[in-house]
Order: C-alpha cells, then structure tokens, then sequence
C-alpha cells in the first residue's frame, strides 16, 4: 500500500509542473497591456516602464518561469499587481468561502444522492425509481446559473415574510458578529507566519467558526445564506451520484452472493447495506471525486450569482483585469486541489479493492 | 422478455440466414424502445424544427426593437390572449425584454445558435481528439507520453475555468468561445480513441492488414477507427450536452455571445439582476437550455445501453 502511494505521488509530479508551466503560459499571454490595465489608460511610457521594472515583468520570458516556479515552491504567490496586497492573503480570505461552499454542495450532494439512487435500485421500476430518475435527468441538464437564480425568486421573493425565506446573497447579515474564534478564545496571534494564516484560514469558515464560539446566532445566520448557493452547486453532482448509485447497485444486488445471502436468511436492509452497497462504493468514490473537482468549476457561477467573494469570483474577476499574479497562482491552487483529489479518489480506490493495490 | 432482436433468424437449408442484420439497425430499435430516448428525440426534433424555421415562426425579428412599432415598454410581462390578456394588445408569449425586443422571438432565434455551438464544438473536439489519441496509441513511446500528459495537465483545470482562461487569451466572442470549450473537451475524445487502438492494435486482423502491405494510414482509418466509433458517438452526444452548458455558462459572465446575438446563456445573463421584477426574462432562456442540454443527455444514455453488447438481451 506504502509503495503503491509513493508511486502514486510521484507520478503526479509531472502533471503539477506541466500545470505551472500551462498557468505562467495563459497567464503571460492574455492580450493587453498590464501597465495600462492596472495603473489606467492615461499612464505614461515612463510611468509604466518603472511599473515593469518594478514587477520584473521585462525580464527574459524563460527566467520569469523559473524565478515564478521557484517562489510557488517556497510557497511565495508574489503580490497581486492590481490589489497590491499579498496573493497568499487574498488566498486565505477567499478560499474559505468557496472551501465552505463546496463542501455544503457536496454534503447535500450526498445525503441525498446516495439514499435515492438506493432506493432506486432496490425498487426497481416503482414510482419512486421513475420519478427519481426523470429528476436526476433534469438535474444533470440543469444551468447552474439558472437555477440559482430561479432558486433566489422563489426563496428570496416569493416566500418572504414566511419561515421558509432564505437570503439572496452575501455570507452573514450585517450586524451579526463573527469574530474569530482565536480572538474570542483570547489569543494572541502574530500578523504574519503560517500559523496565523491557517489560523485565520479557518475561523473564514463561518460555520466551523460559529461551532468553535458557540456563537449560534452566527450558525443560524451563516446556514441560512450557505442553503441556497449550496443547493445550486451540489444539484447536478446530487444527480450524478443518484445515477452513479443506482446502477451500481442494480449491477450488484443481480448477483448470485446477494441471493445467497438472502437465502441463508439474513435480513434484506442488512444485505443491501453490508453485502451490496459497500460493493457499489467503488463507481460511486469515482463520481463523488469527479464532482467535487466539477465543484470549482461551478463556484464561479454560483458565486457570481449570489454575490460571493470566493476563489472562482475574484479568479474570473482577475482573468478580466489582467492581474496576473492572482490569475497564476489561484488557477494553480485550484489544478492543484484537482490533482489532489484526484490522487484520494485512486487512493481510496486501491484501499477500498485489493485488487488494484496488488497490481 | 421477447423482442425481435432475440429471435433467432429464419435458416435455410445450408444453415445460412437471408436476413442480416447490421449494428446500427439493431442500435436503432434498441433506441426507439426505450422511453426516455425517445422523449429526447422528440425535444431535439422540436428544436431542429425551431432552429430550422425561426425566421417564420417568430412574430418579431431577433433584434427588432418595438419602441415606436407598439405600446409597449421594457420588461414588460408576458401578453397571452389564451391566459386572459387583452385581445387588442399584441400577444408576446415570453414578454418584452430589456431593449423592448419580443423575448418569444429571440427565445426561437436562440435554438440556431444553441444547436449550432453543440455540434461545431464537438466537432472539432472530435476531429483532434480522435487524431491526437489515435498517434498516442497506434505509435506508443514519446508520442503517447507527451500527448497524454499534455492531455493530463489539460484535464487537470476545471474545464469551465479553463475555458475561461482560453476565452481571455482569445478574447471574448462567441466563436473564441467556442474554441475554448472545443480545446478543453479534447482529452476526453483523446482518451476514448487511445484505449479502442491499444485495444485492437495488436488484434491480428491488424496484424494481417500490416502484412499485406496496408499503411499506417490505412490500418489506423479503416481498421482501427471503426472499432473505436461506438464509444465516439456516445462520449460525443453527451459532449454535446456539457458544451452547451459550458458555451451558455460563458455567455452568461459576458465572454460568449455578445448583445444583440439572441443567445440563451447571454439573455439571461443580461437581465439576471432584474429575477425579482422580470422573472420571465431569466426563466424561459434557462428553460430552453435546460430542454436543449436533457434531450442529447436522454440521447446520449440511450445510445450508451442500446450499443452495449452486455445489455444486449435485456429489454
């Protein structure tokens, strides 16, 4: 198993140079001028010229890649040229958003997917495996867009001034305190380091923070806003993984050792959960990785739809003003999330069947 | 169950059958028995017909502004006699958008761009993937390890992300985007090919095509292509369905379509923040990519079952 995932990681290393490589590519051959495009149309030659010179960006293109791959590894994203802040400081406040976003997505995606597409299998060609299905259809052709805001009129509009009203966009009400948990826990924490980084990082995740104070007010408030984004993201992997989950199990409640097992008298929900479903978890950990990198794809949508400021909203916003330090290294964190994921869904694979560790 | 297709065919004396029956006869019944293909093949045969006659199905002219033409006024609510409107006004089935143009129109306008973009794209995609792959696997070594990586840090971004990127590099426009969402659907044609070549390569039909003299053109295009065409045409219904998605998705953050082309994901896109006083402006495009992107996906997962030879027997 050792072996199996140290060669696992290995091979990855190319794919993440290759992706350094590709990101420092798009990111250098956007059209426009940088200089233009952050310090405005009415810079002058000499103004700009300092402004290059400044961020190195007339340098040979080779020795920028290297200079550019050289502080990625040290884990130095450089300063985003249009914010001129810290890209690492961007990262922390806005990852947690989408982290916080995609995971509820997922969770839904879940909950609901897998109990569906089960109960699907099992009764076969019912009423609920019919109507299951119509709607894991529709939800997989689903814009996501589309249903975020249809979403937002229904639960924004429509059923105001009822219990049922959720929040149009943002992460908190105004008013609603959340201060970090390190804060209320009367640490004392420095400005700068990684500690202080992953400490922030964390106490970003609104529900996770409200979890660590106590602050229920803040839990309340930060599920209500988190609902309807998430349901938006998570419908089309909540879809997929309902299809993922009833074929899988139509494929083994078919054979011959769920027969046997019923016949020597075990329970039919003990065999569906033990015998079948741990033998249809294999196909299922492979959609349930996909969607998750599909996930970060759709939390640009998602966020522009309800006004959120997260990794996939302020990337497209970057793309479109030429902020190249942040295009580079948030598309990087991304591919790399990618690929990581991508290493757990073969891990869990080789875990979950000896087969292909062994091989 | 007894179906057609199951029957063993009348023999004549010499054992031998007069009826033969080809792959995609027996893919195309498969096809029509099932439902919810069906159900998919009836909604595009309605959106080609849409496509096909727009310009005399719709009352109004794509990018006709009606100021002056009617009373009426931006965003107005849909006007149907059947629904109760007042017949002495004019009947707009989807309203009036923002610039006061028929939105019911351009809705139909809409169909020609959306099937349009669905089948280049995946074109194109096809056409290098199936290239790209077929080099990788037919010659093996270098070839297949750079265009597979290649392919792998290409798979390694979000598609949508990465069409974004590419869009920007481009610039926006709807051809650019449809460019983009090509390039990054590559990998995926790449991969289906490479596995059918290294699957039959050393087949010795193939072997024996070689020793007949048969080039590599001829063994890859007449021998190899063929076996690797089933999992083509599925990956590219269902392709298909997800450019659509992607190209609308582009359109929506404003790097597709540009105003007026009456595109669904950019009509949306445009009057996206007024969902709270002209619903019907957001919730008829999205409908329509919605039904676009479920017919080919229907189709798609029909074809899947009735070209799998494992399904063959069941119903």
């Amino acid at each position: 198993m050792i072996q199996y995932l140290i060669r696992r990681i290995f091979a990855s290393i190319p794919v993440l140079f290759g992706i350094l490589v590709v990101t420092f590519i798009i990111a250098r051959v956007i059209p426009g001028d940088p200089c233009k495009a952050i310090l405005g149309e009415k810079a002058t030659p000499q103004v700009c010229e300092r402004f290059i010179h400044e961020k190195g960006l007339d340098r040979p293109i080779s020795e920028q890649l290297v200079i550019y791959i050289g502080e990625v590894v040290r884990g130095d994203f450089g300063n985003s040229i249009r914010m001129n802040v810290p890209v690492t400081r961007l990262l922390i406040e806005r990852l947690p958003t989408t982290v916080e976003l995609s995971l509820a997505a997922l969770f839904i995606s879940i909950l609901f997917g897998i109990p569906l597409g089960v109960i699907s299998a099992v009764r076969h060609n019912s009423w609920v495996d019919v109507i299951t299905m119509i709607w894991a259809n529709i939800g997989v052709s689903m814009p996501v867009f589309w249903l975020g805001l249809m979403l937002m009129y229904v639960f924004s509009l429509l059923l105001k001034d009822t219990p049922f009203w959720l929040p149009p966009s943002g992460r908190v009400s105004p008013g609603v305190s959340n201060d970090p948990f390190f804060e209320v826990w009367g640490w004392t924490v420095g400005a700068e380091g990684i500690w202080a980084g992953l400490l922030v990082f964390l106490s970003r995740m609104n529900i996770l923070n409200a979890l660590l104070t106590g602050n229920w007010e803040l839990l309340r408030d930060a599920i209500k806003h988190l609902i309807l984004p998430a349901v938006a993201l998570g419908t089309i992997p909540m879809a997929l993984i309902a299809r993922m989950a009833r074929s899988a199990m139509l494929d083994v409640l078919g054979q011959d050792y769920i027969r046997t097992a019923r016949a020597k008298g075990l329970g039919k929900a003990g065999v569906i959960i033990k015998h079948a479903f741990s033998n249809a978890l294999l196909p299922l950990v492979t959609v349930i990785g996909l969607s998750l990198g599909g996930l970060l794809g759709g939390a640009v949508l998602t966020e522009t739809v309800f006004g959120l400021s997260g990794l996939g909203r302020t990337l497209f916003e970057a793309i479109t003003a030429r902020d190249y330090g942040i295009v580079q290294s948030f598309t990087v964190v991304i591919a790399v999330f990618y690929v990581a994921i991508n290493l757990l869904v073969d891990i869990s694979y080789a875990y979950l069947d000896p087969r292909i560790r062994l091989n | 169950m007894e179906n057609d297709e199951t029957k063993i065919p009348q023999l004549d004396k010499e054992g031998l059958s007069h009826k033969s029956v080809n792959l995609w006869q027996i893919t195309w019944r498969r096809l029509f028995r099932r439902r919810s293909a069906l159900v998919g093949m009836g909604i595009l045969g309605l959106l080609v017909f849409i496509a096909l006659t727009a310009q005399w199905l719709a009352p109004y002219g794509f990018d006709e502004v009606l100021i002056g033409k009617e009373n009426v006024s931006s965003r107005e609510k849909p006007c149907i006699h059947l629904l109760g409107c007042p017949a002495d006004q004019p009947q707009h089935l989807a309203g009036i958008d923002g610039n006061v143009r028929d939105q019911y129109s351009r809705l139909l306008y809409g169909a020609r761009l959306s099937l349009m973009v669905g089948f280049s794209t995946v074109t194109f995609a096809i056409i290098i993937g199936t290239v790209l792959g077929a080099i990788a696997g037919y010659f093996g070594g270098w070839w297949d390890n750079i265009i597979m990586r290649f392919m792998d840090v290409l798979l390694a971004f979000p598609s949508l992300l990465l069409a974004i990127a590419i869009v920007t590099v481009l610039g926006p426009g709807l051809i650019n985007a449809l460019i983009a969402i090509g390039i990054v659907s590559i990998p995926a044609y790449a991969r289906v090919m490479r596995a059918s070549v290294l699957t039959v390569r050393e087949m010795e039909y193939v072997s024996a095509t070689r020793a007949l003299g048969g080039s590599n053109m001829q063994i890859l295009f007449l021998r190899i292509l063929p076996n690797a065409l089933t999992p083509l045409i599925v990956q590219g219904t269902l392709g298909i369905a997800s450019a659509i998605l992607d190209a609308a998705a582009l359109s929506f953050l404003g790097l597709g379509a540009q105003p007026p082309t009456p595109e669904w994901g950019s009509m949306l896109g445009a009057e996206r923040n007024q969902v709270f006083t002209a619903p019907h402006l957001v919730f008829y495009p999205g409908l329509m990519i919605m039904l676009t992107v479920l017919s080919f996906n229907l189709i798609g997962d029909g074809l899947r079952d009735a070209l799998d030879p494992r399904l063959a027997h069941s119903s």
